[in-house]
């Protein structure tokens, strides 16, 4: 028992032997650097060695002589990260830490902007984030002001500033009132980047139809479909007319053409008919002129 | 003599299995809870998932930096992280380098989920080992705490990494 304590005593002072030798040789690490900034890492000693700076999000090897500095020219270390440097002679190696930060200036800009089309009118219906990067694609984490703009042929332009947060800023806006297709810019200093988003008119609003006796039919036509804002339901919406009479019912769906949509349904006397277009439902009509 | 024997066995084992026990032990993992910017709340079952992904993500990036692998990272890295991880993969290849890295402790918190949820943001403040070894020589193992800024976005079945980024711990 005696002899394996022993073991375990000299393996442990071979141990502490070697973190000692690990640390005679030196070399002196900048807390930080910027993205793609030159640097030196200078050294103290005899002989020759290498460098090694290792991350997730990089890898360089330089050969030094000791007792000078490892020179990293503009570009060599572009990628934000944690980082270890190594310095490796012949008898130790040394490890330090630190850390590339990004640039300050802005570069790039990731934009993601939603939805690409939806209806006018409304509120806080388009939302936008914008990451921010520098040259080497860093997202710059120090808070920067990002301006917002969504502009849409004849309506009001919509503007916001907003300050990153952790790289990141985000904006939420309403459509506008006209149909169209809007510009939706989010920008940081130099840097903008674009959307479009097309804006649709809405529900129809106010849908009303009239009917007109046609002989054994009735004749049926709505007035131009509009939505809540005054723009034309687009060509091809779906209206639908419903007849009920006597228990029955009676169906016909009717696309728009020039904003109208026009059908013909049986005449019955004390019939009603009614229109909708989606869950939007018009007007309701009592018929009195059938057989 | 048998004693003796068996018990240098036992230790040669015990030193042995060691290293190999502590590189394969699972991180622990504390979440705290969301500190968000901006309007959309983080469902519990989104915020289990987006964990999920992220910690295996880990284990990704675990294999494909200690094999020099870059295909190992398809699952789980997309666009800027996928790219730069590729990059680093790559320079470790060309240097004789390989990169064993191992999380102990992640602990997360996800502070921003973009309005229309294509992206989500997360902090990691984690601690793992990294193992550099040149040309399979182990040139040094070190303890590294880091604060990792994390974007993450839904791909069809999965969030993967978009960005990873680690900054200086405040």
């Amino acid at each position: 028992m005696r002899s394996v304590l022993a073991w375990l005593l000299a393996g442990m002072v071979v141990a502490a032997a070697h973190v000692a030798i690990a640390q005679d040789s030196n070399m002196t690490v900048p807390a930080s650097v910027t993205a793609g900034s030159a640097f030196t890492i200078p050294t103290a000693g005899n002989g020759k060695a290498a460098i090694y700076i290792v991350g997730p999000a990089q890898a360089l090897r330089r050969d030094v002589q000791l007792g000078q500095a490892a020179s990293f020219d503009a570009g060599d270390l572009y990628n934000a990260g944690r980082y270890l440097a190594i310095l490796v002679t012949g008898s130790s190696t040394t490890a330090r830490e630190f850390d590339v930060v990004p640039a300050v200036q802005p570069e790039a800009l990731s934009f993601l902007a939603k939805p690409s089309r939806l209806p006018v009118g409304l509120h806080n219906g388009i939302s936008g984030a914008a990451y921010v990067f520098d040259a080497y694609h860093n997202l710059i984490t120090t808070p920067i002001p990002v301006s917002f703009e969504l502009s849409n042929q004849g309506s009001t332009v919509q503007a916001q500033t907003v300050t990153t947060r952790n790289g990141v800023a985000w904006t939420e806006m309403n459509s506008a009132e006209k149909q169209g297709s809007a510009k939706f810019l989010a920008r940081v200093g130099d840097v903008s980047s674009t959307r479009v988003i097309q804006e649709v008119p809405g529900n129809p609003c106010g849908l009303t139809m009239s009917a007109r006796p046609d002989g054994q039919r009735v004749e049926l036509q709505t007035t131009p479909v509009k939505d809540c804002s005054g723009n034309p339901v687009p060509d091809g919406t779906i209206v639908t007319f419903t007849e009920n009479y006597d228990g029955m019912q009676s169906t016909v769906d009717a696309p728009l053409k020039q904003g109208i949509a026009q059908a013909e349904m049986p005449s019955y006397k004390g019939a009603t008919i009614s229109v909708a277009s989606g869950v939007v439902a018009g007007n309701e009509i009592r018929w009195e002129g059938g057989r | 003599m048998i004693t003796r024997v068996l018990l240098m066995s036992w230790v040669t084992t015990c030193v042995l299995a060691m290293p190999m026990a502590t590189w394969a032990a699972q991180p622990s993992v504390q979440v705290e809870p969301p500190n968000l910017q901006g309007s959309r709340p983080v469902e519990k079952q989104t915020e289990a998932a987006v964990i999920r992904d992220y910690l295996q993500s880990w284990q990704g990036l675990r294999l494909a930096m200690l094999q020099n692998r870059p295909d190992l990272l398809n699952e789980d890295f997309v666009g800027t992280a996928k790219y730069k991880l590729t990059d680093t993969i790559q320079d470790q290849a060309k240097l004789g380098l390989r990169t064993r890295y191992k999380d102990r402790s992640h602990d997360l918190q996800i502070v921003f989920y973009s309005p229309e949820g294509l992206s989500l943001q997360m902090i990691d403040t984690v601690e793992y080992d990294e193992q550099v070894l040149d040309h399979g020589k182990t040139l040094t193992t070190q303890h590294v705490r880091a604060r990792y800024i994390v974007v993450m976005t839904p791909a069809e079945a999965r969030w993967q990494v978009r960005i990873f980024q680690a900054e200086p711990i405040a």
